[in-house]
């Protein structure tokens, strides 16, 4: 929340984007370095950001907002990819998807109750080999059956 | 003296994906429990992937095969003798070479792949690793142009445009300072080939970038890979960095007075960044919004210097043009297609996986002499041949050749070689109205067919699904296809409309109102 921010994570925050500056194209190497200290990219960044990287507010959050992949909320402690491309669709992905969203009671974009998990929908991970897939943080795991994802979030 | 023996377990996402690393710690287990010393290497996949994971045993310097393995099948794996190669066990499948999947392809790109150890730079080499790069230095950028030109390579990511052309534009324009940028936001659902490379044998990824460097005089090259492969990520970061200590890359390539260096970017997830101008916007720190071509990218391409902008699989396959030559790879393939194709049987297959195979075999043959039909056993409807952004094929035009040309001609393409093979239970109204729903969600936005029309043409297809004015919202449908195809700035509004087509020209019974049979599934309330 605006305001409550640590001063500790803008110095962090501030030291990660003056580490990449000179990088050529630095901002998404930025961004993709903030999100994995923290987990995502908070609101606070994008002036930081924008200041260090001599650009306007407007351009650093047009970015963050451009990519699926960047957050501006904290995400749960494990984020649940679930593949909704064809080759899954092919092989029962839309049941799966139907049975994830009613299990952990959230829909995409959205983290469970507890905090355990975020969902997340992806457009093919690669394993179209072994349909439907799933990935649970950096994990693929193939050939997913609701009984098997029971397993994997237990 | 009993020599160590050699056992393979493939460590690429799919057989990880599927329990190999159980399958690998249970062998080291079972091996150190019977004080069997072995050497346990992790390779890449083969891409027999029904099997996986596959486990090899390689007995008097031939490789047996075992798949597919669960780790509970490990200890009657040794109690069968399967480190003597003895065939007396369920999952013996005999010499991997052997297996016709494997045996029937013509692997170029890929000869590597699930063979070797994929950080091994040594393992590279003794199979034929780096020895088009050590041609390549003694060559000057002309010479590697016209080789590549000369063989045929057309570019491997969906629009098939000729390597060599666009190598010679970058070579042509002067410039103090070019880039080699390789395309691997491999975002077309039922493609993996970019993957296993990365994964398996990323030291001919960058062999064949530093070859693009050397012929046009590019000293930096960027691997932009999609977020969704971190294994790949992970694998491509070591390799580049083993090649460069090992002076493969850096300031003096292989000894020469030619510099190239090589980075890994990490994309952020956008399907629109593997088109090349989206891509070049996104590296260069930007939102991944298309530009306006021309210039071209080959003129003025990443910071405004001539760049080659190329898919994984084209990059990959230089080093064996440039060590064999441009005659050998020529002659494979038919017509104007030219070497191999990396197919890629997926979604609803029995036998799904990576086939490398001359151009011109039909789609029947991947489907059922390699596939084997469909994983649940029942009739395949439909295939989507290219991606997201590909027709339906319909069974009727399962003999046309897989040729460039051949599948244009009824509105159709090869793409990056992703087949996604569907049984008769789909629902191609469904398939058609989520063609545009990934289209909206995916649209970049800069220009109006897309951002609109995606959007619109999912209502439409909604409302004719629906029942509402079935003829005239048909009649809309095609119309808006139309207004997409010819005034969408980039492929993705401009081919989101092809599935969408191909299931009105083909497959007109699935769009149509089936209220009632939805009903009677729940799908409507």
């Amino acid at each position: 929340m605006k305001g409550e921010f640590a001063t500790t994570d803008e110095a962090a925050i501030r030291a990660l984007a003056e580490a990449r500056k000179q990088e050529p194209g630095a901002l998404l190497p930025i961004l993709h370095a903030i999100q994995d200290e923290l987990g995502y990219v908070p609101e606070a960044a994008v002036p930081i950001v924008a200041d260090v990287l001599n650009l306007s507010r407007a351009e650093v959050h047009g970015v963050v907002s451009f990519y699926h992949l960047f957050r501006t909320a904290p995400p749960g402690r494990h984020t649940l990819y679930l593949c909704r491309a064809e080759a899954c669709q092919s092989m029962g992905a839309r049941a799966l998807e139907a049975y994830v969203r009613d299990k952990l009671n959230v829909d995409f974009h959205e983290t469970t109750a507890d905090g355990r998990f975020s969902l997340e929908p992806v457009y093919c991970l690669g394993n179209c080999a072994c349909s439907p897939a799933v990935m649970i943080d950096e994990t693929v795991h193939g050939r997913v059956t609701p009984e098997r994802l029971d397993e994997l979030l237990s | 003296m009993a020599s160590v023996t050699k056992v393979f377990v493939p460590s690429d996402t799919t057989a990880r994906s599927v329990g190999a690393d159980g399958v690998a710690a249970a062998i080291s287990a079972e091996a150190e429990r019977r004080g069997r010393q072995i050497e346990l290497i992790r390779n890449g996949s083969r891409g027999l992937y029904w099997l996986e994971p596959l486990v090899e045993v390689e007995v008097d310097g031939v490789r047996k095969a075992y798949g597919p393995v669960r780790p509970a099948d490990v200890e009657s794996l040794f109690e069968a003798g399967f480190l003597d190669g003895r065939r007396d066990h369920p999952s013996a499948l005999g010499d991997t070479e052997s297996i016709p999947y494997l045996a029937k392809q013509d692997r170029l790109t890929f000869a590597r792949v699930g063979l070797i150890d994929p950080l091994s730079i040594e393992d590279y080499r003794a199979h034929g690793g780096f020895r088009g790069l050590e041609n390549a230095v003694k060559l000057s950028g002309r010479e590697i142009v016209d080789i590549v030109t000369e063989s045929g390579l057309r570019g491997r990511g969906g629009a098939a445009f000729p390597t060599g052309i666009k190598w010679n534009t970058v070579l042509n324009t002067e410039a103090a300072r070019k880039y080699v940028v390789c395309n691997a936001d491999e975002g077309d659902s039922g493609t993996f080939a970019d993957r296993m490379i990365m994964e398996s044998d990323p030291y001919v990824l960058i062999e064949g970038m530093t070859i693009a460097g050397l012929a046009v005089g590019a000293t930096q090259g960027y691997v932009y890979i999609r977020f969704e492969y971190p294994q790949a990520i992970r694998t491509m970061r070591e390799a580049i960095e083993r090649a460069t200590a090992a002076g493969y890359l850096g300031d003096r390539v292989l000894g020469s007075d030619r510099a190239f260096h090589l980075e890994v970017r990490e994309a952020a997830g956008a399907y629109i960044c593997g088109e090349e101008t989206s891509l070049l916007e996104s590296l260069e720190g930007k939102r991944g919004i298309i530009r306006f071509r021309p210039p071209l990218p080959a003129v003025k391409g990443l910071f405004g210097a001539p760049t080659i902008v190329n898919n994984v699989i084209s990059l990959a396959t230089v080093p064996i043009i440039l060590d064999k030559g441009a005659a050998f790879y020529k002659d494979f393939g038919t017509g104007r297609s030219r070497g191999t194709l990396t197919v890629q049987l997926a979604g609803n297959v029995k036998q799904g996986g990576l086939v490398e195979i001359a151009f011109g075999h039909s789609l029947r043959e991947l489907l059922y002499d390699f596939g084997g039909g469909t994983a649940t056993g029942r009739p395949i409807r439909a295939v989507q041949a290219g991606g997201p952004l590909g027709a339906y094929v319909h069974p009727s035009k399962f003999d046309t050749a897989l040729d460039y040309e051949a599948f244009a001609q009824f509105g159709a393409m090869i793409g990056h070689g992703g087949l996604v093979v569907f049984d008769d239970t789909v629902d191609l109204g469904q398939q058609a109205r989520f063609a545009m729903e990934f289209c909206a969600i995916e649209s970049c936005g800069k220009c109006t067919p897309c951002r609109i029309g995606a959007v619109r043409g999912v209502e439409v297809i909604d409302r004719i699904l629906a029942g509402e004015n079935e003829a005239a919202n048909l009649a809309l449908l095609r119309e808006l296809c139309d207004t997409m195809v010819v005034g969408s700035l980039c492929a993705l509004g401009g081919m989101a409309p092809f599935p969408v087509m191909s299931i009105l020209d083909h497959f007109p019974e699935d769009l149509r109102a089936r209220k009632e049979e939805r009903r009677a599934v729940g799908e409507v309330a």
